[in-house]
């Protein structure tokens, strides 16, 4: 299904996060209906749509932070098998949420600790899983802003004096620390420069490809996903319209929507 | 001091005995109860107005005055010190509406209220030691949301704490943090230790005297029942230490006390002397002297 070049044993293409029909609406408001698809180890996944077609809903209800009215989202605990997240209890899931699960927000400022250093943020979930060795901590933090191509002489300095990229870059950086297994991505480029995000998702794409990351990523941007997803979800008014292959879906959009939102790209 | 002096003793009956009315000392003994139970537990109690100003020590003297009682005697010190203006209040504040005996001496009393430090002296069974607690939650500083913070303690989610230690490191060298240090209680609860110096932290590990704590504007209660363990943060490669100083107390010339810096003059002149006053004082009349003391002057008052 997905471009997956070699075909793995069985058992090790479990799915990492199945969704079924899920559905969630503010009183007469929808949000997202009947959404439904099976993610796997290492895939990137993309939903576009317009503002106001459910992507954020969709998120939150998969990122368990909102739960949903009808239909289940089940994640591979590993040991478990797969769970419907909601049924965990709250300590599992926000054990969950900063171990195996990593959320980059659309605006850094929600995803770090301002008034902690850059090296205090990367390692916080280092010390909350239990890490109580402060040179490793120290050294492991200094690792991810070499990788995120973060000046190591920065380290020690408050996020709030960070460009914007860079913010986005350190919280990229916190996130992927304990090498979660499913990183949620909700406008990762949004507010920032065309050349900024251009470096952004190499740096993206390159992380995920190279750790073996799974990706949602949401956004209204066609080149986001065209870089970064191997598949594509198109929402519109709530509803999944068109899905499959990123190349496929943007190069052949079937839904009236789709081919709208392609045709309306400019192209330079 | 509080030699015996056969009751009846007198209080100002325009109040009730030590100024709570009954139901609510009850009210207070329960969540202390609850507290003890639970070491290192914020127990949330129905704070009273006091006749003090938030920040003056209002959850002690609350706490204070729920457990005291009619035979027992009583201590308070500021910042180690007995004649201090805090200390003196709420000393004259308990003579007052509870008519009860008082001390200087650690050893002889019941109960010691206190603001910023431990006595010196170890403490016995059976005492009870009083801290007033300005911000109990020693996550607030890092989380200011209160239902997260509840929701920490109750998974036991402490890792953001050793963010702050972190933090200092980065920036000091050090752990940079010297007073409200950190600790765990009991293995479960990690706690603000009112800001008594780190200098202090050890002596609340397996004190043999009960520990109380009262915030009075956040309206926290929170305990360490005798002998039980309280563990000070640290990371294992910078373990937890106490302050220390090169110079002793020039009074007495005591090296194993938490010493104040006083300055003398405007020239640079400074002395260090034992914050602990009855610690100072009573070395001093067993003869010890420091290098600015004087011999003698205690047997001269």
């Amino acid at each position: 299904m997905s471009a997956v070049m070699v075909s793995a044993p069985v058992d090790e293409r479990r799915p990492l996060l199945r969704v079924e029909s899920v559905s969630k609406s503010y009183g007469s408001t929808i949000g997202c209906r009947d959404v439904g698809f099976t993610l796997y180890p290492g895939e990137v996944i993309g939903i576009v749509g317009e503002s106001g077609s459910g992507k954020s809903t969709l998120l939150n209800v998969l990122s368990a932070q909102l739960p949903p009215d009808s239909g289940r989202v089940e994640f591979d605990l590993g040991h478990g098998g797969l769970r419907d997240i909601f049924t965990l209890s709250e300590p599992e899931r926000r054990r969950l949420m900063r171990t195996d699960w990593g959320i980059v927000h659309q605006n850094p400022r929600d995803g770090l600790r301002m008034d902690v250093s850059a090296g205090g943020n990367v390692g916080e979930r280092l010390m909350a899983i239990g890490q109580r060795h402060y040179a490793n901590i120290r050294a492991e933090g200094l690792d991810w802003l070499a990788k995120v191509e973060l000046d190591a002489s920065r380290v020690d300095h408050l996020p709030k004096t960070f460009s914007g990229g860079m913010q986005q870059r350190l919280q990229i950086a916190r996130n992927l620390v304990t090498r979660p297994r499913l990183v949620f991505m909700d406008e990762p480029t949004g507010g920032l420069d065309v050349s900024v995000q251009a470096r952004l998702l190499d740096l993206l794409r390159g992380l995920v490809r190279e750790l073996g990351i799974a990706a949602i990523v949401v956004t209204h941007d066609l080149a986001v996903v065209r870089l970064l997803a191997d598949r594509l979800m198109v929402m519109w008014k709530g509803e999944v319209v068109e899905q499959g292959l990123t190349d496929q879906v943007l190069d052949d959009p079937h839904h009236p929507y789709t081919q709208l939102l392609v045709s309306s790209v400019l192209q330079v | 001091m509080s030699a015996a002096m056969p009751a009846p003793v007198q209080w100002d009956t325009a109040y009730n005995f030590a100024y709570l009315d009954e139901q609510t000392k009850r009210m207070i003994r329960r969540a202390i109860l609850k507290a003890v139970a639970v070491p290192g537990y914020q127990v949330p109690f129905g704070g009273r107005e006091m006749p003090l100003a938030y920040g003056w020590g209002t959850g002690g003297i609350q706490v204070t005055a729920s457990v005291i009682g009619p035979d027992d005697t009583l201590k308070v010190i500021d910042q180690g010190a007995d004649d201090t203006t805090n200390a003196v209040s709420i000393r004259r504040f308990f003579e007052r509406v509870a008519g009860v005996a008082t001390t200087e001496a650690t050893e002889e009393a019941d109960i010691i209220q206190t603001r910023h430090r431990i006595p010196e002296a170890e403490l016995a069974e059976g005492q009870v030691l009083v801290y007033q607690v300005p911000q109990p939650e020693p996550l607030r500083r890092l989380e200011p949301r209160e239902a997260e913070t509840r929701k920490m303690h109750g998974y036991a989610e402490y890792g953001l704490m050793h963010v702050n230690l972190y933090e200092d490191i980065a920036r000091y060298g050090h752990i940079a943090t010297t007073y409200g240090y950190p600790v765990m209680v009991n293995g479960r609860y990690l706690m603000s230790p009112s800001p008594i110096p780190k200098f202090d932290n050890p002596k609340m590990r397996d004190m043999k005297a009960l520990q109380l704590f009262g915030a009075g504007r956040e309206k926290r209660i929170y305990a360490i029942p005798p002998y039980t363990s309280v563990k000070s943060l640290d990371f294992e490669d910078h373990p937890f230490t106490v302050q220390s100083w090169d110079d002793c107390c020039a009074l007495c010339g005591a090296t194993d006390s938490y010493l104040d810096e006083v300055i003398l003059d405007d020239r640079g002149g400074k002395m260090f002397v034992c914050s602990d006053t009855h610690y100072c004082g009573q070395r001093r009349a067993d003869g010890h002297v420091g290098p600015q003391g004087v011999p003698g002057v205690e047997e001269a008052r």
